[in-house]
């Protein structure tokens, strides 16, 4: 393929596009913002196309190139971050009745310009992450992303609900990040770097060979294991509350239950892939140090059993579907965790794993949200019991659904299944044989609680008998979506091939 | 593409027309039939001479783990696919009117017999599991909804034992794969390739085999209601809509049987002798206990439903003995019970349409009025019984001779383990003939009761199909080198290494 373009434009198309449509939200005459998204979901599938021609990094580092990477890896990732996006404005489009009731406005489509346009800001943010080999870049994508969806959060201006879950996650959020950066400070103090790679071969050296750290009026780290150490938990408590693992879930629930349904479902993938791209990435520096890679191992394992029993068993009582997913967002940050803990071992089939069950996991979330959106618009609620009978007021959602609700599940022939097979492979080829226990119970715990949809969906009788309307643009993205969750779990090579 | 991937492509394809809205009985039947003729054609066209694995094709799906959808048979595997297609068949023929959502109906019991023909015909490990699951959501819908008495419950039962034993048997299938052997492997690569890891020796280092057979005998004994993993299978059957019950116990439950002989015998022929005690404790419980709780059941669905766990003790005790003969044996009495229990639930579904309630005591003197019913029931009940002149007592008596043969330690008084399980379980056949015949009796002789309905003969939408299972079972039972000219070359092959 011809590489036209260099790697970092496609950013700046993003941002550039964000700008535009703020623009267009302050100056543009219809009130009806619609067309922005539309407009946006045409620009953003064109990135996608983009992202084929790029170039690859040049030999020598300048410039940006020295924070800023680009590898089949990161790509797929940007490519995650605008398909995401661009469902997630079909979504917005979907839900923008129901969010206008909640806001301000006089005419219809008021004020809703910017709940088309902090998406995209968003994207570039996940979009830079991807390439972040510098703590710095990396601290900046993550706070547009965080900066983003506190704003988003929290849009539904006259519901209390949304409101509350806006000031949960942006007290929480700013915790978190206070965190982040008091655990780079402290890494910047042992290694004097805060790129990756200078890290890891200043930790790597350093241990043996103190005087190279030394030059720099360092103290060198010979004894200063603890002080690594700390660094590294506070960056893990940070990144822990991205990902929403256990013990630093407790806000997922409220604040996934509030947000606006689209905002739900950003949430729950693009914060999550933002988090396990960034842990992932720092994980390889810390790994690479013997002294402490024991250690952080085995906190990453009791972080990964405690947020998949948590996720799995309280998402058992749960009747509201915006918390169900929250739980089990919850409980797939478990099993990405499992496929985490066996970096230290088998760091190759763990990174194939993790990227791999993040893809599938993209698909199968935003396709069960896009439906929740439609079927809450229309029996006015997201309870489990708005579910009733789906099949017979609309078989083809029911149908999608099923087929999100089985991938999600783990039931083979779906993407799903092929990203838990691949995070059990990598946890039975390292030997984690406790944690793989405990997976096997949160499997049959998360058969329970998603086939109680399907059960709903298909056992019971409607409560109304009202059609389900939905525009063409949301078929499409149904169609694409279910169709790609049973191809990626037949064919799982089209998502293999581009991670190579 | 080759007759075998039509046999399993065939029930999706129509399982997809259906949900879009065609006439469902017409198409279902109509691709069944298809689906039967292709699997005769399949054992005909099966050169014996050659042997081995014919009609193979492949798919590349993910090179760089060496993962295809690789589908291929041997006789093995064309008997079971014949089963398959058999069972499909009669279970799409007998469905009666079906009152609401006539389509969905249909696609979940096609896509039950693609599961199972899916498994059957893969000769790739990871997609050998993958087929099976197929049938986990269908199930769960066909009971749920269809379903009589507890259905909701025995569906959440039936969903959640399966999906655990599934999830077991993942982990199992897993460490076998990342247990082999590379340097013996061509390419020096893992392979998923279920022909290279039966004919590769010491491909699994024999300290391993122990620690992966438990988890592949947990796994799949789940699946086949192994002692003590058995509680889902009987409330299951009886809840199921009749062409669900039929399909269930007479095919998919095959396919945990199916992987022991294709998988753990010639994979792991080590790890079986470490837990061999274990298992022929579990299966005489499955004999002897199962069969006793048989015996105690006061209704006819849940008795069939706990006899068919009963008999999985059988094609176990086969499957451990682990010469030819036994898994031959194991491998025939797989295709006779899947028969004679289809029929029998087939004929089960018609008896409730008079008596919903099943119980012994609210029936009697059926034959009167319903002599097919009378006779028909009786072959299918003898036949599961073992008696002579069916496919069971041919299979039946080849597990016993293998089990007593492998056991047998020369010049010594002694008996050794696997001999003392074939003698407890040669009481099973006592049990089976205990409450078969007295079910018999209850229900077809003697008089009609007083003050109810009597039954009526099934119509030929019923008749035809147990005709046609039995006639199967007879066939066997009267020339069983029909049946066993294609499994024991197969499982001479798997042994012999």
């Amino acid at each position: 393929m011809q590489q036209i373009l260099p790697a970092i434009s496609l950013e700046v198309i993003v941002l550039i596009l964000g700008v535009l449509m703020l623009f267009a939200e302050a100056f543009a005459k219809s009130a009806d913002r619609s067309h922005m998204a539309r407009y946006a979901i045409a620009v953003l599938a064109a990135v996608i196309g983009f992202s084929f021609f790029t170039q690859s990094a040049p030999a020598e580092l300048t410039g940006y190139w020295r924070f800023y990477s680009v590898d089949a890896t990161a790509l797929f990732f940007k490519r995650i971050a605008l398909g995401t996006t661009i469902v997630v404005l079909v979504m917005a489009l979907e839900y923008r009745h129901v969010l206008q009731k909640f806001i301000p406005g006089v005419e219809a489509g008021q004020g809703t310009g910017e709940f088309y346009s902090l998406p995209v800001f968003i994207c570039a943010g996940l979009m830079f992450m991807a390439s972040a080999v510098d703590f710095i870049l990396i601290f900046v994508a993550l706070e547009l992303v965080t900066i983003g969806f506190y704003v988003l959060v929290a849009y539904m201006r006259r519901n209390m609900q949304s409101l509350e879950a806006g000031v949960k996650y942006l007290i929480l959020g700013a915790l978190s990040t206070g965190f982040l950066v008091y655990g780079i400070t402290w890494i910047f103090g042992l290694t004097g770097e805060t790129h990756l790679d200078a890290i890891k071969h200043a930790l790597t050296t350093g241990f043996t060979a103190p005087s190279a750290i030394a030059e720099k009026g360092l103290g060198g780290l010979q004894g200063n294991e603890a002080a690594l150490l700390f660094g590294i938990v506070l960056i893990l408590i940070a990144l822990g509350f991205k990902i929403a693992a256990a013990p630093f879930q407790l806000w997922v629930p409220d604040v996934y239950q509030g947000a606006p349904t689209p905002v739900t479902a950003f949430l729950s993938v693009g914060s999550k892939a933002a988090g396990f791209i960034v842990l992932v990435r720092v994980l390889d520096v810390f790994l690479a140090v013997p002294a402490v890679a024991g250690k952080v191992t085995a906190l990453l394992a009791i972080m990964a059993a405690a947020t998949l029993l948590y996720g799995n068993l309280t998402a058992l009582a749960q009747d509201n579907l915006k918390r169900l997913f929250a739980y089990s967002s919850i409980a797939h940050a478990g099993y990405l965790l499992l496929a985490i803990v066996a970096m230290s071992v088998q760091p190759a089939l763990a990174k194939e794993a993790v990227s791999f069950y993040l893809a599938g996991y993209l698909l199968m979330t935003l396709l069960s949200f896009l439906i929740l959106i439609i079927v809450a618009r229309h029996s006015r609620g997201d309870e489990l019991h708005h579910f009733n009978g789906l099949a017979k007021r609309s078989p083809f959602l029911a149908f999608a659904m099923t087929v999100a609700i089985a991938s999600l599940a783990g039931v083979p022939l779906t993407v799903g299944f092929i990203g838990k097979f691949l995070v059990f492979k990598a946890a039975i080829a390292s030997g984690h044989w406790t944690l793989i226990g405990i997976a096997i119970i949160a499997v049959a715990a998360g058969f329970y609680y998603y086939i109680r949809i399907i059960a709903a969906m298909y056992w019971q009788e409607p409560n109304e008998s009202t059609p389900i309307t939905f525009s063409p643009l949301s078929r499409f993205a149904i169609i694409l979506l279910g169709t790609a969750i049973i191809f990626l779990g037949v064919y799982p090579n089209t998502i293999l091939a581009q991670l190579k | 593409m080759s007759a075998l991937n039509l046999i399993v492509l065939l029930p999706i394809l129509n399982a997809i027309v259906v949900m879009l809205g065609v006439p469902a009985r017409k198409s279902a039947l109509l691709s069944s039939w298809a689906q039967l003729a292709l699997s005769i054609l399949a054992l005909l066209n099966y050169d014996r001479t050659l042997g081995g694995y014919q009609f193979k094709t492949t798919l590349h799906v993910a090179p760089e783990w060496h993962l295809n959808l690789f589908m291929g048979a041997d006789g093995l595997s064309l008997v079971m696919l014949f089963l398959t297609a058999l069972v499909t068949l009669a279970a799409v023929w007998v469905t009666p009117k079906i009152e609401k959502r006539e389509n969905l109906f249909y696609a979940c019991v096609l896509l039950i017999s693609a599961g199972a023909a899916g498994a059957f015909a893969s000769l790739d490990l990871f997609f050998f599991y993958a087929f099976h699951e197929l049938a986990l959501v269908p199930t769960f819908l066909l009971i749920g909804i269809w379903g009589s008495g507890e259905r909701q419950l025995a569906a959440w039962k039936i969903t959640i034992y399966l999906a655990i034993g599934s999830i077991i048997l993942l982990v199992g299938l897993t460490k076998l794969y990342l247990a082999q052997n590379v340097a013996l492997l061509p390419g020096h690569a893992r392979t998923f390739d279920m022909i290279v890891m039966a004919k590769t020796p010491g491909l699994i280092p024999t300290a391993e085999q122990g620690g992966i057979y438990i988890w592949l005998l947990v796994g799949f004994g789940v699946l086949i209601s192994l002692f003590p993993f058995h509680s889902w299978a009987a409330p299951a059957y009886a809840s199921a809509p009749t062409p669900a019950a039929m399909l269930h116990a007479g095919v998919l439950k095959k396919f945990g049987l199916y992987g022991l002989i294709r998988i753990a015998v010639p994979m792991l022929p080590e790890g079986a002798k470490v837990w061999m005690n274990l298992l022929l404790v579990l299966l005489v419980c499955n004999i002897l206990y199962i069969g006793l709780v048989t015996i105690a059941q006061k209704r006819l669905d849940t008795m069939l439903g706990y006899s068919s766990v009963m008999h999985m003790g059988y094609i176990f005790l086969g499957i451990a003995a682990g010469n030819v003969i036994g898994v031959s044996g194991a491998a025939m009495l797989m295709l006779a019970h899947g028969l004679s229990i289809a029929a029998l639930f087939a004929m089960c579904g018609t008896l409730r349409q008079s008596s919903p309630s099943l119980a012994f005591s609210s029936m009697g003197g059926v034959a009167k009025h319903a002599p097919f019913l009378g006779y028909a029931f009786g072959m299918a009940a003898f036949a599961s019984i073992g008696l002579p002149g069916f496919a069971n007592f041919a299979s039946e008596m080849m597990v016993f001779f293998g089990s007593f043969k492998t056991g047998a330690t020369p010049g010594a008084l002694t008996f050794s383990g696997l001999q003392i399980a074939t003698i407890c379980g040669l009481w099973g056949v006592v049990i089976s003939a205990v409450y078969m015949l007295r079910a018999y009796r209850k229900i077809f002789q003697g008089e009609p009761l007083a003050g109810s309905e009597p039954v009526k003969d099934p119509s030929c939408c019923v008749r035809w199909p147990v005709i046609l299972l039995l006639a199967a079972l007879m066939l066997g039972g009267l020339w069983p080198k029909s049946f066993l000219n294609f499994i024991q070359p197969s499982v001479e092959a798997l042994i012999a290494k």
